[in-house]
């Protein structure tokens, strides 16, 4: 590969590229991403590679293994250039057909199209899916285009012409300007305006000056940060070194949580190739502008996404966050001037530059600009990653896009912003999603992390589930996070127990006052926002548990039963023999009964039983019902009682 | 683990205090936990406090101080998993395997993590061994899962 | 250098660029109550007890006096009825933890602080760091420091450097507001093995009689 020395050379090899490739050529896209390839992607794309060759169809085949695209429920995810055409949930054993039939017949496999799961209706086409027809996928739709460890792919799409357009026809100033312009927010969680962030680094004394990329993405049900970095690492370098330009700085980090390994290769791999085309380096592109870049993994703790606990990190020592009296944007890491950003911020970079801020600013709200990424997960139908304007509604997000909650259950509650965020019920589904409207209704936008949760989910385990998730991530170091979340954990706990107290409810607004007001880190002074938010619009569900001892949602173990209706049983005996602690009495023809001493509440049962039966249930807040009597408990005939 | 190897280590990432994590992290990639004889030679060479290093290797989930089980087992308690039923699949684990997040068995078997997201939510509730993802799991589809490692 | 002019508790006050409101508050005669602060350390801002309220450009904050610097024109209010239930709250957090300590003792009769609002806690510690801070940016000999995070955090001794230096040295142990370092020292040399052969003979109950 030869070093690019100008733009010029630049745009040459772009088109050189092109015209290698044959837009009519066949290409067979598989995601390798995360996801799909814990669906068994690996093995399809083994499966295309042998049938590809085995019908010697080498020379007029291309295939691409790709990031993720997003729709991940029905992962593994293979389109079919050029047509475009969309397989899902593809098995090896589906790849000859595919292979015969599409590659080489040019038809469509009808089984592996999507099929609306309500009407049937087919959809053959990516652009087609209803899933993706109702996003904005103006960052996440290249990644199905790209082989992430092709530098080459990214070029043909247009890669890397924003940051020769930044060093040969803009001045940093103009940068920082056409960034503040945009009102590009920032997507990790704070949603600083980045155009001020940079100007604050550009401003502050010092010559050496760091930029970084977060991508420690702790937030839990969030990944699109992850199908980012694995899936186009080149739209993330190349955002780093305009911002790097603007700001003044020639060092950057990329921050990456060593439980995403297939990133941290992805993201290696691309350094290595920009380096040899010079895009990395000395003297980019005959500019004059140097940048080098070092990837530096996390090593499991929460608080490290935390901006000045990432920093500190880097300086090689525990991720306790500083104070922000004085932004880090003057003094970060090595007390230098340093732009921290999350991966979603700097992959925007180049789309603004590229198309321009009056392009950008098309998008959303007045006050939140752009698309942005969420994580749709949790009980839903279509789990993955959706992209969509800012200012659409929670209820197109999950109906619209998501198709709803599955097997015909409620929507309960949606939570978004992760740890720091709060729950958001029925009532508020057509707020218009943007930064400040979720921070009004008592969550935040957070990373993204959207988790639809029904009415199975019980809120109290849900403030208590976040609260033992901080309680674990706490740096420790300061008291109103350690020892106030320690006394909430304690008494939810309580409460999830069934030993909940009258006066537990104001002890636990005490202790989130304090840990919201006299903390010494966000992580601590959001910490009490999931507890906050679900006291505000579920507070009968905790006055349930502590009044009468009941979880409505029949969730907390402490508080319910597992309870076979005889009225239903058939005595199959299949729980009776699934039981893991044999605490199933019955036989055949002698109806079921659950030794409430001996089970542990796996739910096995609940499970297992059969649905045209339908006999195991849950009971809360009332006492079991005594077995019947045993004649009554005996079956006579085809499963008709005595 | 030999000094030779470790200064190896300490070599490629850079004699400095700023490569301290990346060191230890490349340390218990490949020996699978962090010995006291390894953290007392980096502490001598990258001229790190011993305290700073022991606060590391217990402040970060990615270190061990005792060594591991031939099988690593990871139950996802994520968000996503969590609302899908991980509590429940963790009881599961622990019961088959007798042993609580954090700890080994004592022939040295298996060991058990709960992480915090693997990103794989589509496939929630997840159980990772040994870096292999099972997706859609259920409490009853778990000891088959586990008896397949020796 | 100019002075910065600031407004504490009504009173207007002088001090240079770079001075924390602690500093200006005490050189202006108004104490705020510290218990992680120590004039040879560096600020740490891990206990929260001298939160105050401080106003700027129209918006009120809660921070911690010492470590935000002075900032001219700001309005810092060092008592007020949140800035008194939060230390109410921190120092009964605290007691659960060291219910007899003298320190909290006395702070918590001036803030009306519940001894036993709380269950009591195992460990006596507080993290307010002075032992580990002292050792390393005083004594820098690092013989003690912190392990682990959030609720599991704990001080621990480095037996290798503690046998050595410790006997000799003993200076963090009044710094400890608990009054119960001392303890925590004995308990880490009696699980190691003897120290080394020259020097007194240190397995007898020597430390015994130290203790109060």
């Amino acid at each position: 590969m030869a070093r690019i020395d100008s733009p010029e050379a630049l745009e040459a090899l772009r088109e050189e590229i092109a015209s290698r490739r044959n837009p009519e050529t066949p290409c067979v896209s598989i995601c390798a991403g995360a996801g799909c390839i814990a669906s068994g992607a690996a093995e399809v794309i083994a499966a295309f590679e042998a049938e590809i060759e085995k019908q010697g169809l080498q020379a007029d085949v291309d295939t691409r293994e790709t990031g993720c695209p997003g729709f991940c429920e029905r992962g593994p995810v293979v389109v079919i250039y050029p047509e475009q055409i969309c397989y899902l949930q593809v098995k090896p054993e589906d790849v000859p057909e595919i292979v015969s039939q599409t590659l080489k017949e040019k038809k469509v496999v009808d089984r592996l199209v999507y099929a609306d799961p309500t009407t049937g209706k087919k959809a053959v086409l990516e652009s087609e899916i209803p899933f993706y027809k109702n996003q904005r996928r103006n960052l996440i739709g290249s990644n199905i285009r790209i082989d992430p460890k092709r530098i080459d792919d990214y070029l043909a799409i247009g890669g890397y012409a924003a940051l020769a357009k930044v060093l040969f026809r803009m001045g940093p100033e103009q940068v920082l300007a056409e960034v503040k312009r945009s009102g590009l927010r920032g997507r990790g969680g704070g949603g600083f305006s980045t155009g001020r962030k940079w100007e604050e680094s550009r401003r502050a004394p010092g010559d050496t000056k760091y930029v970084i990329v977060n991508a420690d993405e702790g937030d839990p049900g969030a990944f699109m940060d992850r199908a980012l970095l694995e899936g186009n690492p080149h739209s993330i370098l190349e955002g780093l070194m305009i911002g790097a330009y603007a700001v003044g700085a020639n060092e950057g980090f990329i921050y990456v949580r060593q439980e995403y390994p297939i990133a941290v290769e992805n993201v290696t791999v691309a350094i290595g190739q920009a380096k040899e085309y010079g895009l990395l380096g000395k003297n980019i592109l005959g500019s004059g502008f140097d940048f080098t870049i070092r990837v530096h993994r996390g090593a499991g703790a929460f608080v490290c996404g935390e901006s000045s606990a990432l920093m500190t990190a880097l300086e090689g020592k525990a991720g306790e966050p500083r104070p922000k009296y004085i932004h880090t944007a003057v003094k970060g890491v090595w007390d230098r001037p340093s732009v921290l950003n999350n991966v979603e911020t700097w992959a925007n970079v180049p789309l603004i530059i590229d198309k321009g801020a009056d392009w950008f600013s098309r998008f959303g709200t007045e006050t939140s600009k752009g698309t942005k990424i969420f994580s749709l997960v949790g009980k839903i139908n279509n789990t993955g990653l959706v992209e969509v304007p800012m200012g659409i509604s929670l209820r197109d997000i999950i109906y619209g896009i998501g198709g709803g909650i599955p097997g015909g259950r409620r929507f309960k509650a949606v939570q978004t912003g992760g740890p720091s965020g709060g729950c958001l019920p029925e009532s508020l589904l057509d707020l218009e999603v943007g930064f400040d409207e979720l921070t009004r209704a008592g969550s935040m936008m957070g990373s993204g992390g959207m988790i639809v949760m029904d009415e199975e989910t019980c809120m109290v385990d849900v403030a208590r589930y976040f609260l033992d998730f901080l309680v674990d991530e706490s740096c420790g170091k300061c008291v109103p996070c350690r020892e106030g979340m320690r006394q909430m954990l304690k008494i939810l706990t309580r409460i999830t127990r069934g030993k909940g107290k009258e006066e537990d409810l104001a002890l636990l607004e005490e202790l989130s006052e304090v840990a919201a007001d006299a903390s010494l880190c966000a992580l601590g002074k959001s910490a009490p926002n999931p507890l906050l938010s679900t006291l505000r619009y579920f507070r009968d569900e905790y006055e349930a548990h502590i009044r009468q001892k009941k979880c409505p949602a029949l969730s907390c173990k402490a508080l319910i039963a597992y309870h076979i209706d005889p009225d239903k049983c058939r005595a199959c005996m299949i729980c009776l023999k699934k039981c893991p602690a044999e605490a199933i009495d019955g036989g055949k023809n002698r109806i079921h009964v659950i030794d409430q001493a001996r089970c542990t509440k796996c739910g096995t049962c609940l499970e297992v039983c059969p649905s045209r039966f339908g006999a195991v249930g849950k009971i809360s807040g009332i006492p079991v019902p005594p077995p019947p009597s045993e004649e009554a408990r005996t079956l006579v005939g085809k499963g008709k009682k005595a | 683990m030999d000094n030779e190897r470790i200064d190896q280590i300490i070599d490629r990432h850079g004699c400095e205090a700023g490569s301290l994590i990346q060191v230890l992290l490349e340390i218990q990639r490949e020996h699978h936990w962090l010995p006291g004889e390894a953290l007392e030679r980096v502490s001598e060479r990258l001229q790190v406090p011993l305290t700073r290093i022991r606060h590391i290797a217990t402040f970060y989930k990615a270190f061990s101080l005792v060594p591991k089980g031939r099988h690593e087992i990871h139950v996802c308690v994520g968000t996503a998993c969590h609302v899908r039923g991980a509590a429940r699949l963790l009881d599961t684990v622990q019961d088959l395997t007798g042993i609580r997040p954090g700890e080994t068995d004592p022939e040295l078997k298996f060991s058990l993590e709960t992480v915090n997201c693997l990103g794989c939510c589509a496939l929630g509730p997840v159980l990772e061994v040994d870096g292999k993802t099972h997706g859609k799991m259920s409490p009853s589809g778990t000891a088959e899962v586990l008896k397949h490692y020796e | 250098m100019s002075e910065i002019l600031l407004r504490i508790d009504g009173k207007e006050v002088g001090a240079k660029e770079g001075t924390t409101l602690l500093e200006a508050a005490r050189s202006a005669g108004i104490s705020i109550p510290t218990l992680c602060h120590h004039q040879g350390l560096e600020p740490y801002g891990g206990c929260r007890l001298c939160t105050v309220e401080v106003e700027s450009r129209g918006w009120t904050k809660l921070v911690a006096a010492c470590i935000y610097p002075v900032e001219k024109d700001l309005v810092v209010r060092t008592r007020s009825e949140k800035v008194d239930r939060i230390r109410r709250m921190i120092l009964e957090l605290l007691l659960a933890h060291a219910p007899d300590a003298p320190a909290l003792q006395e702070l918590a009769k001036e803030y009306g602080a519940d001894r036993d609002r709380f269950d009591k806690e195992a460990s006596f510690c507080i993290h307010c760091g002075l032992c580990v801070r002292y050792c390393a940016e005083v004594k820098k000999k690092n013989a003690v420091g912190f392990i682990d995070r959030g609720t599991r955090r704990e001080i621990c001794f480095v037996p290798e450097i503690a046998t050595k230096e410790c006997w000799q040295c003993k200076e963090c142990f009044p710094l400890c507001p608990t009054e119960a370092l001392q303890a925590a020292f004995v308990l880490t040399q009696s699980l190691f093995a003897a120290p080394p052969a020259s020097g007194p003979d240190r397995t007898r109950s020597d430390a015994g009689d130290e203790l109060p």
